[in-house]
């Protein structure tokens, strides 16, 4: 138990001081890898919940992907980060003040919450298989229609990136296969009798 | 918790959702054979494309229920009303397809994606009409809305549909965080996502559930462009190709309005004095922002979106008495004023001359002297859009007034009859143009299929005298009646 606490909150502090470090950094490489420890250490949370399904997710998802994405991006982009932040003060009292309604809205919710009593379940009670196998069982079961159906908003999405994206240029060159094989030895290469110290 | 759904289940259920399965299935298909046959084939695509989304209209109308049923375990609801609605905008988005061929044919920028992202927008539009989850009903919206802005955005090499599929896309994503914020607080305080489960769980006292529904109105509104949540429409209305938004015009429409209809009635039934000023309000706004916003408008597509914004506001009006009556006028509102827009529409597509489309109203200077047919249709259709008597709009417009003051809504009755005229001045305008000003150059020939649906749609203004309009009260009432109280 002790364990689990102290990985508890080694693993919570890691998170907020990289979450902040996150918009903190002047560097906006260094921003992003912020962000990738941040999802690294809450991965690490999940797990200690024993939702070791979501912590994969993280990693694979977030971390593999989404995130060396955005350091591709970041990386390849010449954007003045500096520049974008100048103004950032002068909104100072305009996001302020959302902020505090934004804060007193939740405030008013939250003080509503009544908690549901199928929200109290935690994700050990899933047994053997754990949250995977129980995610798995109830997505393919239970789910199947939103199932398929993300997978046809999936499908839209990718066929709308083709739409939009994909050009026919003129005067590209591509790779015949048929033409690169088929060619022969007498077309390809001429032999010639090079004399020393002349050149062709 | 959930019984566990068996194989033979989902056969069944499947079953029940034939058009929409035979429209994805078919979507698959199709993108399999464009990627075969490329943009040559585009023309025939289209008319086979257009040929399926008719039958799975006439397989939807033909298989209907006759009670409600319920599909996936109460994700999806199947009964006449979901039935008869999937029937007319499958039907609607058929046009939209086979007027698009016939456009895109004209500058020769056919591509065969475009009858393939109808389907896809249709075959969301369908899950929308039947959604009975929270869940169901987010995905349907979204499926719905990828695929229209991509169709907002299809001529990529035009600036003002690349802009319009942009703004679409931005203000549209920020709608969908609105509702699935909405949606999340609802699921919170209720603990479920079935509509059935929230009516049973929906307690009128408790903020933050109000707060999620008012939330969810908002997303809501936002797909159906009434204000304030309208400001995306004129700009995507005038930007995107003019077949595809005859179809956001009419098609997403249905859907839009009986998602609305069915949140309203089912899960927040009990709720109905909570909902009913926000409801109240936006179709309020969305009758004088509609009016006043058309009267200044010189571009015919830019007035069509004021005008649709008016009429939404008139449909929400019905809605927002929260009755029996409030539906079926809603209903029945949607069911005339549809065919009209899209005969609009068929009519502004035909206006082109020396390979140049028009659509400025001071185009039509003159209309009736060099074409009289197209002039009258387009008269008939505008009287019927401004609610003069013996046109199927007064009926509509009698309808949506009727519910409003049964339920006690006087000042909102008000303010949609001062919109109503105020929205009669620039229908009246138009038709001061075409048939009293000087006439300009002769249009070229529309061909077929633009002059049989400006026809069709000129014909069923009138409401055919009451043989029409008997049965279809009594279908609209039959099928609102399947709502809650």
């Amino acid at each position: 138990m002790a364990i689990t606490a102290v990985a508890f909150y080694t693993l919570a502090t890691i998170t907020i001081v990289s979450a902040f470090l996150v918009i903190a950094a002047r560097n906006p490489v260094h921003s992003v890898l912020f962000l990738i420890l941040t999802f690294f250490t809450t991965a690490g949370l999940f797990v200690l919940m024993g939702a070791e399904f979501l912590a994969m997710l993280l990693v694979v998802v977030y971390v593999g992907a989404v995130a060396v994405l955005f350091l591709f991006v970041v990386m390849m982009l010449d954007i003045d980060f500096a520049e974008l932040k100048r103004g950032f003060l002068s909104y100072l009292p305009l996001g302020g003040l959302i902020g505090v309604i934004l804060v007193a809205q939740f405030l008013l919710v939250g003080s509503a919450w009544v908690s549901p009593e199928n929200a109290a379940r935690s994700p050990a009670e899933f047994g053997e298989g754990g949250t995977a196998e129980a995610l798995g069982r109830i997505l393919y079961t239970e789910y199947v229609l939103v199932f398929q159906l993300s997978g046809m908003v999936l499908f839209t999405a990718m066929i709308g990136a083709i739409v939009l994206t994909l050009r026919q240029r003129e005067g590209v060159k591509r790779q015949n296969v048929a033409t690169q094989v088929g060619r022969r030895r007498t077309e390809a290469v001429v032999l010639k009798d090079v004399k020393p110290g002349e050149g062709i | 918790m959930n019984p566990e759904i068996s194989a033979e289940m989902v056969v069944a259920s499947l079953r029940l959702m034939a058009p929409e399965t035979f429209l994805a299935v078919y979507a698959l298909f199709l993108a399999v054979l464009g990627a075969f046959v490329g943009d040559r084939g585009a023309r025939a695509l289209s008319t086979l494309t257009a040929l399926v989304l008719v039958v799975a209209a006439v397989g939807s109308v033909i298989y209907a229920p006759l009670e409600r049923t319920e599909a996936f375990n109460g994700a999806i609801v199947v009964d006449p009303l979901t039935a008869w609605a999937k029937g007319g905008l499958l039907l609607l988005a058929a046009f939209a397809v086979q007027m698009a061929s016939v456009v895109f044919a004209r500058d020769g920028s056919a591509r065969f994606e475009y009858p393939l992202l109808v389907t896809l927008a249709a075959l969301g539009m369908c899950i929308m009409i039947g959604a009975n989850d929270l869940i169901t009903m987010y995905l349907g919206i979204e499926l719905n809305a990828l695929a229209a802005y991509v169709l907002a955005a299809f001529r990529r090499d035009d600036s003002r549909s690349s802009e319009a599929g942009l703004k679409y896309f931005v203000l549209s994503a920020i709608s969908s965080g609105l509702l699935l914020y909405g949606a999340s607080l609802v699921y919170g305080f209720t603990g479920a996502v079935r509509f059935a489960d929230i009516a049973a769980a929906a307690d009128p006292d408790n903020v933050g559930l109000i707060f999620g529904l008012v939330f969810v109105l908002c997303g809501l509104a936002f797909k159906i462009s009434a204000a304030p949540f309208h400001m995306w429409a004129p700009d995507v209305y005038e930007g995107a190709p003019a077949p595809v938004t005859a179809f956001f015009a009419t098609a997403s429409k249905i859907a839009g309005v009986i998602l609305m209809a069915r949140i309203l009635m089912e899960p927040f039934g009990d709720l109905h004095d909570r909902w009913v000023q926000v409801i109240s309000v936006i179709a309020g706004v969305s009758m004088i922002v509609g009016s006043l916003g058309a009267l200044v408008q010189t571009n015919l597509r830019r007035l069509m979106a004021y005008s649709s914004i008016a009429n939404i506001g008139y449909v929400l009006m019905a809605l927002a008495a929260g009755s029996q009556l409030g539906v079926q006028a809603a209903l029945l509102y949607l069911a005339l004023y549809l065919p009209v827009t899209l005969a609009m529409f068929a009519g502004i597509l035909a206006l082109r001359r020396q390979g140049e489309d028009l659509e400025r109203i001071g185009d039509l200077s003159g209309l009736a002297r060099n074409h009289p047919f197209m002039a009258t249709c387009f008269t008939m259709l505008l009287f019927s859009l401004a609610g003069v008597p013996p046109l199927v709009g007064f009926f509509g417009k009698l309808a949506a007034f009727q519910a409003t003051l049964d339920a006690g809504l006087v000042v909102l009755a008000i303010v949609g009859a001062l919109a109503t005229v105020v929205s009669a001045a620039y229908y009246l305008r138009i038709i001061k143009v075409m048939w009293f000003d000087e006439p300009v150059a002769r249009m070229e020939p529309a061909g077929p299929t633009l002059a049989v649906t400006l026809a069709a749609g000129t014909v069923l203004s009138f409401p055919v005298l009451v043989v029409l309009l008997g049965p279809l009260e009594t279908a609209v009432r039959a099928m609102s009646a399947l709502y809650g109280p």
